[in-house]
């Protein structure tokens, strides 16, 4: 699975840092059918979560309702210097793992 | 159970039984679990159901939640969604999670997110698929335990659930 992550390089301690993150996947439903009539089985990124040292600091619990490609942004307050982890799991096990690294300054 | 109003409860659940008979047989035989043991399970894939088993009988007020969604969109795929509750993110204060409900789609509850102080602020983008026009509620769970909520009314010109979709 791509995916891609973007965070400012550089933040100031206790600034929330914002987190954009992009990731390919259909997002099936469930609800579509092929040509032949068979149905496509759901298959969504379920769970999605966010650690920042180590410690997790968001989580987002996804069903069919988040469009194609799911796009996330949220923030996370800097505390340290240290790499903001995000890791994801669909329906058929598959999962993803992006990260970046924030420097903190003061 | 949400304090909205008796008529539009109503109107909602005749909305939500027209969409469940509209729905196709094979579309009902995917297996729903129930996440929520001791709510009715026959009712967790409603509006009501999905605010019933975030709830669980609290109430929630209309607040401190705003939830941006655009008030028209061409086709219900990706909806550009922001979801923004005013609270300082303090150990002490935070939001602890969110709940967007759709009114119409398949799948009433359409993510949670889960927060916490680490965050900063809290807010969150994201994109929504939308099965035709409809009322979106955000609801935000605080950590001392109090929900609050948001609704935005939208137009979609195409819905995102056709076939092919």
């Amino acid at each position: 699975m791509t995916a891609r992550i973007e965070v400012q390089r550089e933040a100031r301690r206790g600034d929330p840092v914002e987190v954009r993150i992009v990731i390919q996947h259909p997002m099936e439903t469930g609800f579509r059918y092929d040509s032949l009539g068979r149905q496509t089985p759901r298959n969504v990124i379920h769970r999605f979560e966010c650690r920042y040292g180590g410690v997790e600091v968001f989580r987002a619990s996804m069903g069919a309702g988040i469009a194609a490609n799911p796009y996330l942004r949220f923030f996370v307050r800097a505390e340290r210097s240290g790499d903001i982890e995000c890791r994801w799991v669909d329906q058929e096990n598959a999962s993803g793992y992006a990260s970046a690294w924030v420097k903190v300054n003061g | 159970m949400a304090r909205l109003t008796e008529h539009g409860m109503r109107r909602r659940s005749l909305a939500a039984l027209v969409a469940a008979l509209a729905l196709p047989r094979r579309a009902l035989a995917q297996p729903v679990v129930n996440p929520v043991p001791g709510i009715d399970a026959r009712t967790i894939n409603t509006p009501q159901g999905a605010l019933q088993s975030i709830l669980k009988g609290a109430e929630m007020r209309r607040g401190r939640v705003l939830l941006e969604l655009p008030s028209v969109a061409d086709n219900g795929h990706s909806v550009p969604m922001t979801v923004r509750v005013d609270s300082p993110m303090s150990n002490a204060d935070h939001v602890r999670r969110i709940d967007l409900v759709s009114e119409k789609n398949p799948v009433p509850l359409m993510a949670t997110f889960f927060l916490g102080p680490h965050m900063g602020r809290a807010e969150i983008e994201s994109r929504v698929r939308l099965n035709g026009n409809q009322r979106v509620t955000a609801v935000a769970q605080l950590s001392d335990g109090s929900f609050w909520f948001d609704a935005a009314d939208i137009a979609v010109n195409e819905s995102a659930c056709l076939d092919g979709g």
